[in-house]
């Protein structure tokens, strides 16, 4: 699998990563061998095999009744943003 | 001059009880370890110091009273992939530089309720993600063994701080082989237990059906003593799993004849080193003197967990790392002239280059049109390699075999080119694949460089796999040998 430099900054752009136009070639490179070295579990017959969701059988994922379960620490969690104004996080403007 | 770092876990343990010395002297001396060789090994990103004398003099005041457990009083350093309350959590990452953690990850919570000391924060490839601590933004860690040589990763920095005894032992994570690959290359016993065994709550997301916290120690008791206070049922970690959690220490002791050891033919087929290999199989026979019957098993889908991992874990990864957006924690980048700028711009900025390459494979193989031909193809051969391990143990009671493909190599001689990069964990990635239990123990050196046994068990044998390590650390002393410089 070879991918193109279109292909990297499109990927990229999916997952809103800004890549630099030195680091784009790097990618393509890597990125392309790695598809090639993973093209090897074509090798597998998967024809009759269900795909695995968890590594341990029969397990699944526990639900929880809607209930609060937490006290209100949005002060403490806030501190860790970059801007807040009023308890709400503040990003560039999005509706002119 | 004392030689508290001469001791493990459990002789310290035994120390702190009988009052021959106090928490507080135990912390200052790894403090001082710390502060007159973390600098030439950077395996620490954090200390601790104040908060650590604080905790010691109140453990001091337990084991006074008399309501001390075992773990009491005694010191150990987190990987920095562990929120904890009030302290700097990194991951490793440019992107987490700035973070205080506004709570305990329950691994952290759970040891130090049962009193157990945090010196610091250990360094460790960003985000997990790497094989020789080389991608974390605060530098590469250096092995104690040699200081030209990598230690390992992700917890290079766990393995490092314990190899050169500047703590007693570690916490670490392991999703495709970070504990037990580090401590096979720093000559230290690291376990990863079965899936949903310990909680992942405020552990940072890698990939989540195949993250594991373990422990870095200088030997299997030790790490039964720790993993009996880490493990358990967390209602908030919805794959914890809940089951009972066993004495690990009660037993250690049992004799291991009759023992049934599956030597893994793929693992001493595929690119071993030939002399790694032959320390490996004088392992064996330590094992085969205390009546443990050997056979060859094979297990065909094997040699197919690198590619099944490298689509797998980058796909959860570019799904775990989309919270990193540059608003409500982490880094944010200058000036953003719209949010899609703020989001591009900070996580382009946040990340180092193999977390943005994990990131876009992942975010690749997932994409329409590919979803099937890449993620769907490898949830099946995951299957199909489960079912491999789930047939073998049906007639054997562990598997052995080497834990990585050889022994330390140089600091940068493997940065340039991933794939060589992944091939380094070619014998651990099965057992996260499967979820499965696995420990790597030292049974030796080769041109002083310590090399590693590697153990896996069915799910929920910790116990079992505790019993094998001991029983060969009850015969050899790999796992008391320290590197040259460090006794």
């Amino acid at each position: 699998m070879s991918l193109t430099r279109k292909d990297v900054e499109n990927i990229a752009h999916l997952a809103r990563l800004a890549i630099t136009e030195a680091e784009t070639p790097v990618y393509v490179d890597s990125l392309s061998k790695i598809l090639s070295f993973v093209e090897q579990l074509n090798t597998a017959d998967t024809a009759q095999v269900e795909p695995m969701a968890h590594p341990l059988k029969d397990q699944v994922q526990r639900l929880r009744a809607d209930e609060v379960a937490d006290v209100d620490q949005h002060h403490k969690y806030q501190r860790n943003a970059a801007r807040v104004e009023a308890g709400l996080y503040l990003v560039p403007k999005v509706i002119e | 001059m004392t030689d508290f770092h001469h001791q493990t876990l459990t002789e310290l343990s035994a120390g702190l009880k009988a009052r021959r010395f106090s928490s507080v002297e135990l912390t200052r001396h790894f403090l001082a370890r710390i502060e007159r060789l973390n600098g030439e090994l950077n395996a620490l990103i954090t200390v601790t110091g104040e908060q650590a004398l604080a905790a010691a003099a109140r453990a001091d005041q337990q084991l006074a009273a008399g309501n001390a457990g075992p773990l009491t009083g005694l010191p150990i350093v987190h990987k920095d992939i562990f929120c904890t309350d009030g302290v700097l959590t990194t991951c490793g990452s440019r992107m987490l530089s700035n973070f205080v953690a506004p709570y305990d990850a329950t691994v952290v919570e759970r040891l130090s309720q049962a009193g157990v000391i945090m010196l610091g924060k250990a360094n460790m490839d960003e985000f997990a993600m790497g094989s020789s601590n080389e991608t974390s933004w605060y530098g590469p860690v250096k092995n104690p063994w040699n200081l030209k040589k990598v230690p390992g990763g992700s917890s290079g920095g766990s393995a490092a701080a314990v190899a050169a005894r500047i703590a007693p032992a570690a916490t670490g994570t392991d999703t495709g082989g970070s504990i037990r690959q580090p401590a096979a290359l720093t000559s230290l016993t690291g376990l990863k237990p079965t899936y949903g065994r310990v909680s992942r709550y405020g552990m940072i997301a890698f990939a989540s059906s195949l993250d594991q916290a373990g422990t870095l120690t200088q030997s299997a008791q030790d790490s039964a003593m720790l993993l009996g206070a880490m493990a358990g049922f967390d209602p908030r970690d919805s794959t914890s799993v809940d089951a009972p959690v066993p004495d690990y220490l009660a037993t250690l002791e049992q004799p291991l004849a009759g023992l049934k050891i599956g030597l893994l033919k793929e693992f001493f087929d595929q690119g071993l080193d030939e002399a790694n290999g032959k320390l490996v199989r004088d392992a064996l026979k330590v094992y085969e003197a205390l009546g443990a019957k050997l056979v060859e098993v094979s297990l065909p889908n094997l040699p197919l967990s690198v590619p099944t991992y490298y689509v797998v874990a980058p796909a959860e990864c570019s799904s775990n790392l989309s919270r990193f957006d540059g608003v409500r924690f982490g880094h944010r980048c200058e000036n953003p002239h719209d949010l899609l700028d703020l989001y591009k711009r900070s996580r382009g900025e946040g990340f180092g280059a193999e977390v943005k390459r994990r990131i876009m494979t992942g975010t690749y193989v997932l994409s329409a049109g590919y979803y099937d031909a890449y993620y769907l193809r490898a949830q099946k051969v995951r299957r199909l390699i489960t079912d491999d391990f789930a047939q073998a143990f049906q007639s054997v009671d562990v598997l052995m075999g080497p834990t990585s493909p050889t022994p330390a190599f140089d600091i940068g001689a493997k940065v340039d080119d991933p794939i060589t990069m992944y091939l380094n964990d070619i014998y651990t990635i099965g057992a996260n694949l499967a979820g499965l239990p696995a420990m790597s123990i030292p049974c030796g050196l080769l041109g002083g460089l310590p090399v590693g046994l590697q153990i896996i068990g069915p799910h929920f044998s910790e116990s079992r796999l505790l019993n094998v390590a001991h029983g060969y650390q009850r015969e050899t002393q790999w796992h008391r040998q320290i590197p040259q410089g460090y006794e």
